[in-house]
């Protein structure tokens, strides 16, 4: 039986990079020729630019500090003139805050959750996920028994129910959000791994010898980055829709670091009042933030492994 | 079939199982329940008497058994706030949510699945574009704030939907009023209408991708070729035979997006006031209602996975293939 080549591992190319630079060049050229032929992916990267910038830069472009509140202030029309040069771009809030400064703030916040969570997620998800498709038998039993019953909560509930009791913060938010998404990573990569096992190059590994925890990280792992990247592309997008959505129900992180879902849950008193700017810039903040992973992750599908692609 | 039916069985009391179990961990994992269930100026001889109360003050085995015994009669004890028992409360706020829920799944089905098929048909045209480019929307417009965005436009600007309220449909309905809960319907999906759109659309979206993406793939079989070289009309080909399985991968997924769904609707009700478990919930998290949010957050969990339950049983009767 033929199989399709791997990329060459870090074990099979000695390289400590992990991927000759010639081949990464390479495949960097290729990447970025891809996203400019789909207008869609260049469209999405380039707003996931200006969000990540904002969210490095954003305390040092926010015209006014997020947490100062003014009385005088209150309820400004986006273009508001303040004291002296200083304009409300976005308008102000019910306690005279700055919509536009507290927006930059905010991406900060959604971006590190999303990618935090993820991180933490798609660590305990790969290892578990090697390990349940490595070894089979009682240890893939349990884990994926762990899943099932993970899966039959539904996730907002699971993680209403474990933030109630640890209380709002950034670090609680993180963790349960993260340990949220570790079983879809976990299936994927056992899936992934159940075939890739029984490959000649793996057993090669095995009979050369290499100790079981090198054969999954170095020669295993290697060749499902594919699938894991696509996946986490997409599930920082649905991490960002959560947040925002534990945040709105007052479960996110301590009222004095502002975040989009926050500024949202504040909004709902005002609406009766047709102060619609403080409920309209930062859904769209949400809104194209999590366009844009969703668009980054279509693309990554399609050029990472063209098998998925949605016959479009 | 009967060796399947006893193995799902035990699956989901095994997953039951660790709903229970997990539900416990939540109440541990900040330490001393204690303080959960008392108020911050409690004195010592007040958190005592509520730890010996609760049972708090026994070893860990012996509570989570006590636990489990507990919540298989619905006792999770008394509402912080209500000063009733929390599973009756949140009892009395189950048939609004479900009622919502089920009409939201129903919007999003039956959009999804015309929407997806017409965008395959049209395949590369403008209009396939148009709602691929809707659907790609619609996966990343949060729910509350399209519910929100709909309150501004469609309830205060436009006065065309009620911004909030409900209008009982199940509830009659349970108490066998029959007349009552189908004079109600039509109220009762007016004030829906604008919710359930909010919690469906993520839905709708993902699945009218699934079901382009899966009609596509049905256009390619052979089938669908020579019923078309037979000379059977277009529409007859795409009516009867494509369609029918196209629209599959979206109906063996109803028990899952029913769970999901809830899980959305509990955000949503907070933003249009609607009288069902999540604004329960909302309520219950700003008064560190314990109980209430225990009782409710298992519920659901139950309802999701007997529903899940029930589809495979049902799809493993329609499909004889089905083994597990």
């Amino acid at each position: 039986m033929t199989d399709t080549t791997p990329a060459p591992s870090a074990a099979q190319t000695g390289d400590v990079g992990g991927l000759p630079v010639s081949y990464r060049r390479r495949e960097l050229r290729r990447a970025f020729q891809s996203m400019v032929a789909s207008r869609w992916a260049l469209v999405g990267m380039l707003i996931l630019v200006v969000v990540c910038i904002v969210a490095i830069f954003g305390p040092a472009m926010a015209p006014f500090d997020p947490n100062r509140q003014n009385i005088i202030t209150r309820l400004l029309e986006p273009g508001s003139p303040g004291r002296g040069d200083a304009v409300y771009w976005l308008g102000s809030d019910h306690l005279g805050r700055d919509v536009l400064s507290r927006l930059l703030y905010g991406a900060r916040v959604s971006l590190l959750v999303g990618v935090a969570a993820i991180a933490v997620g798609g660590t305990i998800g790969t290892i578990a996920g090697l390990v349940s498709g490595y070894f089979g038998g009682w240890i893939d039993d349990v884990i994926m028994r762990i899943g099932d019953i993970q899966l039959a909560f539904p996730f907002i509930l699971l993680a209403i129910m474990f933030l109630v009791v640890l209380g709002p913060g950034l670090m609680n938010m993180i963790l349960v959000l993260g340990i949220g998404q570790w079983i879809t990573y976990a299936r994927i990569v056992r899936a992934q791994t159940l075939s890739l096992r029984e490959k000649e190059y793996v057993e090669a590994a095995r009979a050369m010898g290499d100790r079981t925890i090198s054969i999954l990280f170095r020669t295993i792992l290697p060749n499902i980055m594919a699938p894991l990247t696509v996946i986490a592309s997409f599930n920082v997008a649905s991490v960002i829709l959560s947040e925002a959505a534990l945040s709105f129900l007052g479960l996110g992180v301590p009222p004095d670091v502002p975040t989009w879902g926050s500024m949202l849950s504040e909004s709902r008193d005002h609406l009766l009042s047709n102060k619609w700017w403080l409920a309209v810039f930062p859904g769209l903040a949400i809104v194209f933030t999590v366009l844009a992973f969703n668009i980054i992750g279509d693309w990554l599908r399609d050029f990472l492994d063209p098998r998925l692609k949605e016959n479009g | 079939m009967w060796t399947f039916l006893v193995r799902r069985l035990l699956q989901s009391i095994i997953v039951l199982i660790g709903v229970t179990l997990i539900s416990f961990v939540s109440l541990q994992i900040g330490g001393d329940p204690t303080y959960l269930f008392v108020s911050e100026n409690a004195s010592l001889e007040e958190i005592e008497r509520t730890r010996a109360a609760l049972g708090f003050d026994r070893p860990l085995h012996i509570q989570y058994l006590s636990y489990v015994w507990n919540a298989l009669q619905g006792d999770f004890g008394d509402s912080l706030s209500y000063r009733q028992p929390a599973m009756g409360v949140v009892m009395e706020a189950m048939p609004a949510t479900i009622e919502l829920t089920i009409f939201s799944l129903f919007l999003a089905i039956a959009l999804s699945i015309p929407l997806g098929i017409y965008a395959a048909l049209k395949r590369g045209k403008p209009a396939d574009g148009g709602i691929m480019t809707l659907a790609m929307l619609g996966q990343s417009i949060p729910n509350f704030w399209m519910g929100i965005m709909m309150i501004m436009f469609f309830g205060l600007y436009l006065r065309w939907f009620p911004i909030s309220g409900h209008v009982p449909f199940l509830e009659p309905l349970f108490d066998g009023d029959f007349a009552t809960a189908f004079r109600n319907l039509p109220q009762s999906m007016y004030y829906m209408i604008m919710p359930a759109i909010a919690v469906g659309t993520y839905t709708l979206a993902r699945n009218a991708r699934l079901v382009r993406s899966s009609m596509l793939e049905v256009l390619q079989q052979d089938y669908v070729r020579t019923a078309r070289s037979k000379g059977i009309s277009e529409r007859r080909v795409i009516l009867h035979h494509a369609m029918r399985n196209a629209w599959l991968p979206v109906v063996t997924m109803i028990g899952l997006e029913f769970g999901f769904l809830l899980g959305g609707v509990v955000v949503v009700e907070t933003v249009f006031s609607y009288p069902g478990i999540g604004r329960l919930v909302f309520n219950a998290i700003n008064q560190r209602d314990i109980p209430v949010v225990q009782a409710s957050v298992i519920l659901i969990a139950v309802i999701f996975i007997l529903l899940n339950l029930i589809v495979d049983l049902i799809y493993a009767r329609l499909d004889p293939r089905v083994k597990l």
